[in-house]
């Protein structure tokens, strides 16, 4: 205790040299509220919106399992919902199914998983975490959010659509989702869909570009790249990974805008559809497939990278102990951002394209279970040997960790183009990413919630409710994914509204009873999660300067910061964000702002 | 009315609920435990939930493979399918292995870590060594499992054998329709803008190619001889679609504007995967696997795996589209040697 204590002195002395001058003027409601510029405020903006549009999006997804548990069975929850339009007498339409499925995935995929995630935590800890006083530039960060919001809401009204919201899937694959007459949501549904992700592209490029800057410019003094907590390493790199892809996204948006509006044929060719022959010639569906994967999957990445960073940091704090391998964890960071570029094809082994192709493909995909593999395995030997602390943080990110190895073993049948063409597109592969990623991302991003909700809202979240909201959580999650490998194995593909066609599925139909209880009680227990943040967010227990022990500038903050986030100078930094338990110390964790003792090593800096 | 109750309920439920909070967070605070931290008690007994959850996780994936037995899909009835099923168990083996040495390493070390009164964690913030390995032994079996992988593959998507029976599966929304070369093997030029379904021309059929002359259009049933290379060719005649064949192990997108192919041998008759499966009503069957609209759930075609006498039975009950082109044609042909 005693080298904070001095640290804190050092740092008063070292301020009172210095005169205030941040002196803010007063900012209005709308200002300090609305559009507001303050990097705290827009990353608490993100996670309300993203908030909202995981409930709907998790609504929508218990609302076709109860198709899919019952087949035919009439619900008055349905047609509460859908009303007479598309559950007439209580029973699911079959082309709102695949609505509910599309927004559902396109929700959490890009809303949740992307948005969310990234602009919650980015926005959060960059400024917070490098000793910034807000982002490079607010004004553009107040837009990224904007833009985010209208996006969101241009999704959430397209579910209102007489002809239905986009159904072609999350992955919009042309010519379904190029033709109106080939499906009715690609009529105004699709247009939304199409309008509302291209402004969340622009979106994630204001937000991608202002966190890149902040993070290599605007670093404190002593935050050399060797000393980043691995939480800021993970956020710079999904920056990168996303101001690369999404412009590839946007612009096969366009050119399927084109292909439905204009009349070019970019994805048609020689298609004979409602009786008449098209005249588009000459295009091919697999360019589009290219162009998406080629955003897609790296955007997988960018939903599991910030993960990434949060389990490093969270797991690090609650075990008491350096994450284990810092460079070496930053180095598969790297590996894999690079080796998400070149993997795409693995979504296209039956697309059509040249084998050979495919071969490659399978190569640089196994190459990306290296660097995955080491993650996981470092993870495990930072609880080695820790002084474990189960806060609820350290749950969801053990659970997180849990997740990304089951999820990725699957991945191994999945990467291997020979065997994923007997699974392509069953529920295996449904199982194998909701595991993997949906999983892995959410549960570190509740995570993430729990750990910094002191720092969001100066309060303390409920650790038990947070205990039962984990368990119920984690349990339901595995209740409704494990099954579901079986039922891919069993060969039955994704995206059926019911398995009448094949009797054999028949033999399968517990299981889907299983998985649809699993889910509804899932969605159901995050009203415990709900139910805490408000009333913790007005009535927790007040947060202290450094609630759970931590190195990490944020927490030398004022416990709620004000615009500008440090009242005096900038925090200097001595050493990396891991010096947990360091031998020869009487406090197990040394602060960041703390100064090298004589003859002290620097973790972060061996060779 | 009764909706508005309904919410008036909810309401109430929220304010209970917020107040029993309440309650515990201030009763929690007299005792002086903190509501937000972790204290040794709740360290010991998430450390216990850890070690019961990893068991039970274990158990119901031991109860799953045994409830799956009997309902996956039945021994693989191609050539690549059972090299397939092979690598599959091969792959399964690994990935089992390391699934349950990780997985439980990771819910057993929390436990056993767990912060207790003077408990302390040990500075170990790297070891080149141990990292070296988990490098290298994982690269190792991946290289492993990608050349046993690969070599698969090849063999899927290589050159179909020269004398390969020819069939073309076409789709639409949403069925599926075959298309079988005739006599001379090679299937007839077409064109979508010909596809007239009034005159039974699903796939627009050029009758001025004399290919197309015997060529055979076949619905509701797709039959292929045992034990015969088959090379599918694949079309769409508006939005994608999947031919996926979950049987033989096998599957491509039929894509609007390009043909697509794979191929196979059949290895067991439908008659004898009945009798291997004791179900005298199993079929085989071609699905849509590539979500193409409404209907798609609906979009299949029953599979039948003929012996070559069957089969060839089958075939003579068939007529080509153009036979009359074809009678034309042959009777020509025989007056042109005749003369």
């Amino acid at each position: 205790m005693e080298t904070h204590a001095h640290t804190a002195t050092h740092d008063m002395d070292h301020q009172a040299g210095h005169t205030h001058h941040h002196e803010h003027p007063k900012l209005s409601f709308i200002e300090k509220y609305v559009f507001s510029m303050d990097h705290k405020t827009i990353s608490k903006q993100f996670l309300f919106t993203a908030m909202f549009m995981a409930l709907v999006a998790a609504i929508l997804s218990t609302l076709f399992r109860l198709q899919l548990g019952w087949p035919g069975h009439s619900f008055p929850v349905l047609h509460y919902f859908l009303g007479d339009r598309w559950a007439k007498g209580g029973v699911l339409d079959p082309n709102m199914y695949l609505g509910l499925v599309t927004i559902h995935g396109t929700i959490m995929v890009f809303f949740l998983l992307t948005g969310g995630l990234s602009g919650t935590f980015a926005n959060l800890l960059i400024p917070l975490q490098v000793g910034a006083r807000d982002m490079a530039s607010p004004m553009l960060n107040m837009l990224s959010y904007w833009f985010f919001f209208i996006a969101s809401l241009i999704m959430f009204i397209s579910l209102y659509l007489e002809t239905g919201p986009a159904s072609a899937g999350w992955t919009i694959y042309p010519p379904l989702s190029a033709l109106p007459q080939a499906i009715p949501g690609s009529g105004a549904g699709m247009t939304l869909w199409l309008v509302s992700i291209s402004l969340f592209v622009v979106s994630s490029l204001l937000g991608g570009l202002n966190y890149i800057v902040t993070v290599l410019n605007l670093r404190t003094k002593g935050m050399k790249m060797t000393r980043l907590p691995l939480t800021i390493w993970a956020l710079l790199i999904t920056a990168v990974l996303g101001v690369l892809s999404f412009p590839v996204l946007f612009g096969a948006a366009i050119l399927l805008i084109f292909d439905r509006s204009f009349g070019t044929s970019f994805y048609l060719s020689d298609i004979y559809i409602g009786g008449q022959a098209l005249s588009q010639t000459g295009g091919s569906p697999i360019l589009f497939e290219h162009l998406f994967w080629f955003l897609g999957h790296p955007e997988v990445y960018i939903v599991i990278m910030p993960a990434f960073g949060i389990i490093s940091e969270i797991m690090s704090v609650n075990a008491r102990k350096p994450i284990f391998g810092y460079r070496a964890m930053i180095g598969s960071m790297l590996a894999i951002a690079f080796l998400a570029f070149i993997v795409w094809g693995h979504h296209m082994f039956v697309s059509g394209m040249n084998p050979f192709l495919g071969s490659v493909f399978v190569f640089t995909t196994l190459l990306i279970a290296i660097p995955s593999a080491i993650k996981a395995f470092n993870y495990i030997t930072t609880l080695w040997k820790g002084n474990i602390h189960f806060n609820p943080q350290m749950l969801f990110v053990i659970g997180a960790v849990s997740t990304f190895i089951s999820g990725g073993l699957t991945g191994i049948i999945l990467a291997d183009s020979a065997l994923d063409v007997a699974v392509h597109g069953t529920y295996f592969v449904v199982a194998h990413f909701h595991i993997v990623m949906g999983l892995s991302a959410v549960l570190a991003m509740f995570g993430g919630v729990y750990h910094w909700f002191p720092k969001m809202f100066g309060r303390f979240m409920n650790k038990k409710l947070g205990y039962w909201h984990f368990w119920l959580t984690f349990v339901c999650a595995y209740g409704v994914f494990l099954p579901m490998h079986f039922i891919g194995l069993a060969g039955v593909p994704r995206r059926y509204f019911n398995n009448d066609l094949y009797p054999a599925f028949d033999k399968l139909q517990h299981l889907n009873v299983i998985i649809s209880v699993f889910a509804i009680v899932g969605v159901l227990s995050q009203v415990i999660f709900f139910v805490n943040f408000f009333y913790s967010m007005f009535k927790g227990p007040k947060s202290e300067q450094n609630p759970w022990n931590s190195n990490t500038l944020e927490w030398t903050t004022p416990i709620v910061p004000e615009h500008g986030n440090w009242p005096g100078e900038l925090p200097v930094v001595h050493r990396w964000a891991y010096d947990y338990s360091k031998p020869g110390k009487d406090v197990d964790f040394i602060p960041q702002t703390v100064p090298m003792e004589e003859g002290e090593m620097d973790e972060g800096e061996h060779v | 009315m009764i909706k508005l109750l309904a919410y008036l309920v909810l309401i109430f439920a929220l304010i209970l609920v917020f107040q029993l909070i309440r309650i515990y967070q201030l009763s929690a605070e007299l005792k002086g435990n903190h509501v937000g931290k972790a204290n040794d008690k709740d360290n010991r007994s998430q450390g216990r939930v850890m070690i019961i959850f990893v068991l039970a996780f274990f158990a119901s994936l031991i109860w799953l493979l045994f409830d799956a037995k009997g309902k996956m899909l039945p021994p693989a009835a191609s050539d690549v399918g059972v090299t397939s099923d092979n690598v599959f168990m091969f792959n399964w083996v690994i990935i089992f292995i390391v699934f349950f040495a990780t997985t439980f390493l990771l819910f057993y070390f929390p436990f056993r870590y767990k912060k207790q009164k003077d408990s302390k964690a040990f500075f170990y913030p790297h070891n080149d060594k141990l990292e070296l390995i988990w490098t290298v032994v994982p690269s190792i079996a991946l290289a492993v499992i990608v050349i046993y992988g690969l070599s698969l593959w090849s063999k899927m998507t290589g050159p179909p054998d020269p004398k390969a029976m020819v069939v073309q599966v076409y789709a639409k929304q949403f069925d599926f329709t075959a298309r079988y070369a005739g006599a001379d093997n090679v299937l007839g030029k077409s064109d979508y803008k010909l596809i007239d379904d009034g005159a039974n021309n699903i796939m627009g059929m050029d009758s001025t190619d004399p290919n197309s002359w015997d060529d055979i259009i076949v619905r509701g049933e797709l039959h292929i001889p045992v034990n015969t290379p088959i090379l599918f060719k694949c079309n769409a005649r508006d939005v994608m679609h999947g031919v996926f064949f979950p049987h033989f192990r096998d599957q491509i997108n039929c894509v609007p504007g390009i043909t697509t192919e794979i191929h196979f041998i059949p290895t067991i008759t439908t008659d004898s995967m009945r009798m291997i499966q004791h179900d005298t009503a199993f079929d085989y069957i071609l699905l849509c696997n590539r979500v193409c609209g409404s209907g798609h759930y609906n979009m299949s075609m029953k599979v039948v795996v003929d012996s070559p006498d069957e089969f060839k039975k089958w075939m003579a009950k068939q007529h080509p589209l153009f036979s009359h082109l074809y009678d034309m044609h042959h009777k020509q042909a025989v007056t042109t040697a005749m003369k």
